[in-house]
């Protein structure tokens, strides 16, 4: 419950007036909330806790994080 | 090399664990703060790396562990209502109230949700607008933006049936607490990586120098801890002590700023009861008085619980530092995960599931 995992934003869109994304996190994708993020775009990479996208991540990071994190058990 | 090999880069491992093994010459206890750090150092096995003299010691960093008795029983207490859904992480089903727990408050009729993120129990409220919806909102720094969106969002959207059961924690009132406590015995921390990605390194600064330690904020990969290890290790040696930030790609030093912003809009500050830690004062976040509408202690007038934790479970004392899963009487016969005595045996992020997953075949192999 404290780690956040890392993730490629897919699609931008509005639910709510607030900003929303589909992640792809290894395959799975989940909607997650870019409110805290500011100029992010589709191909991003950020880095989520339950639902939030808390910061963006450069490509090699994100490469990197994704080798080791077991997405499915964080996820589910 | 074998044992490294599940690390990313095997050569810079066994070069950090060679580098860390040349500086220590005297024992030290380092203390992790997070749940996932935690369960990185049991799953690589990262102990049993380090020389003898460095002792890793679990710190309280895991949300669900830290949870309070008394905030079990007033969630099983709510969902049991008829006209509530309660949402609520996967997580906190199996956690022990003092009677019972939600996963058998479902078996008496619960209505139980389980939720992915906080906005999801939104979308419940708005889909079941003749129900009560109640949730959970556990949750260290890392959370409680994402919480603080849910209630900023519930307000919103006037949504009348919607409530949550606020049971945020802080880090660092914890680690002073700790710190305080005459018998600690922290020599350095593995500060909490997600934490500070919110938070920034300020409140961390402020700890370093009141307490004179040094704090490496670190990540969760097995790399990072090694790195985050040997940072310590360097400052112990030279007598120095300072805030470092190993872990640059997730934390800057003013963290996440809207984030920050957007929990000083929702939240106060306010005492909070820790599970086998008692009671710290300003360690907790509950709504301000502009949300206390959505306070679900308040609709649901369970508030004032006061309950004695279990003797047997001796949780508080592996939190602080003092000693190991293993050395707990339960530890793998009464306590398991399918049959969890205390919540450390719980989350996969709790110090004894985690010992219990990797370290089981190991410590009854031993003599
Ligand atoms: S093994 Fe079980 S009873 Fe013992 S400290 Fe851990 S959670 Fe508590």
């Amino acid at each position: 419950m404290c780690l956040a995992i890392p993730g490629i934003i897919e699609e931008i869109y509005m639910q709510d007036d607030i900003t929303m994304a589909k992640v792809n996190f290894q395959g799975i994708k989940r909607s997650v909330c870019l409110a805290y993020l500011t100029d992010i775009n589709i191909g991003d990479y950020v880095l989520v806790h339950v639902g939030f996208a808390l910061k963006k991540l450069s490509h090699i990071d994100f490469i990197n994080a994704n080798k080791l994190i077991n997405v499915d058990s964080e996820l589910n | 090399m074998e044992v490294l090999r599940p690390f990313r880069d095997e050569i810079k491992a066994k070069s950090l664990i060679d580098n860390i093994k040349a500086l220590t010459t005297k024992p030290v206890n380092i203390m992790e703060v997070c749940g996932g750090q935690t369960h990185t150092i049991l799953k690589y096995g990262i102990e049993d790396l380090l020389p003898e003299n460095i002792k890793l010691l679990h710190g309280p960093g895991c949300p669900v562990c830290v949870t309070s008795l008394e905030a079990i029983d007033m969630a099983i207490n709510i969902s049991l209502n008829k006209d509530v859904i309660f949402c609520t992480y996967g997580d906190m089903l199996r956690v022990p109230g003092s009677s019972m727990d939600l996963f058998k408050a479902k078996a008496l009729g619960a209505n139980l949700k389980i939720v992915y993120s906080p906005l999801d129990a939104l979308k419940v409220a708005l889909a079941n607008p003749c129900k009560n919806i109640v949730f959970f909102a556990i949750g260290f720094e890392t959370t409680a933006p994402a919480n603080a969106m849910l209630i900023l969002q519930a307000k919103k959207l006037n949504l009348k049936n919607f409530f949550v059961l606020c049971h945020e924690v802080l880090v660092p009132p914890i680690i002073a607490s700790l710190l305080e406590s005459k018998e600690s015995n922290v020599q350095a921390f593995l500060g909490p990586g997600h934490v500070c990605s919110v938070m920034g390194l300020h409140e961390y600064e402020h700890l370093v120098h009141n307490y004179q330690l040094p704090i490496v904020v670190t990540g969760f990969e097995p790399l990072d801890i090694l790195e985050g290890i040997y940072a310590c290790v360097q400052q112990l040696n030279n007598n120095g002590v300072r805030l470092e930030n190993q872990y640059t790609r997730a934390v800057t030093q003013d963290g996440n700023i809207p984030a920050q912003q957007a929990i000083k809009d929702v939240f106060e500050v306010c005492d909070r009861k820790w599970r086998g830690l008692g009671f710290i004062p300003k360690s907790g976040l509950s709504l301000n008085s502009q949300f206390k509408d959505f306070d679900a202690t308040i609709k649901f007038k369970v508030d004032n619980l006061d309950i004695q934790e279990s003797k047997e479970c001796i949780s508080g004392e592996i939190l602080r530092g003092l000693k190991k899963p293993y050395e707990c009487e339960f530890f793998g016969t009464k306590c398991t995960p399918l049959n969890p005595l205390g919540a450390t045996m719980v989350s996969s992020e709790g110090a004894c599931s985690a010992y219990y997953k990797y370290r089981q075949s190991k410590l009854t192999a031993s003599p």
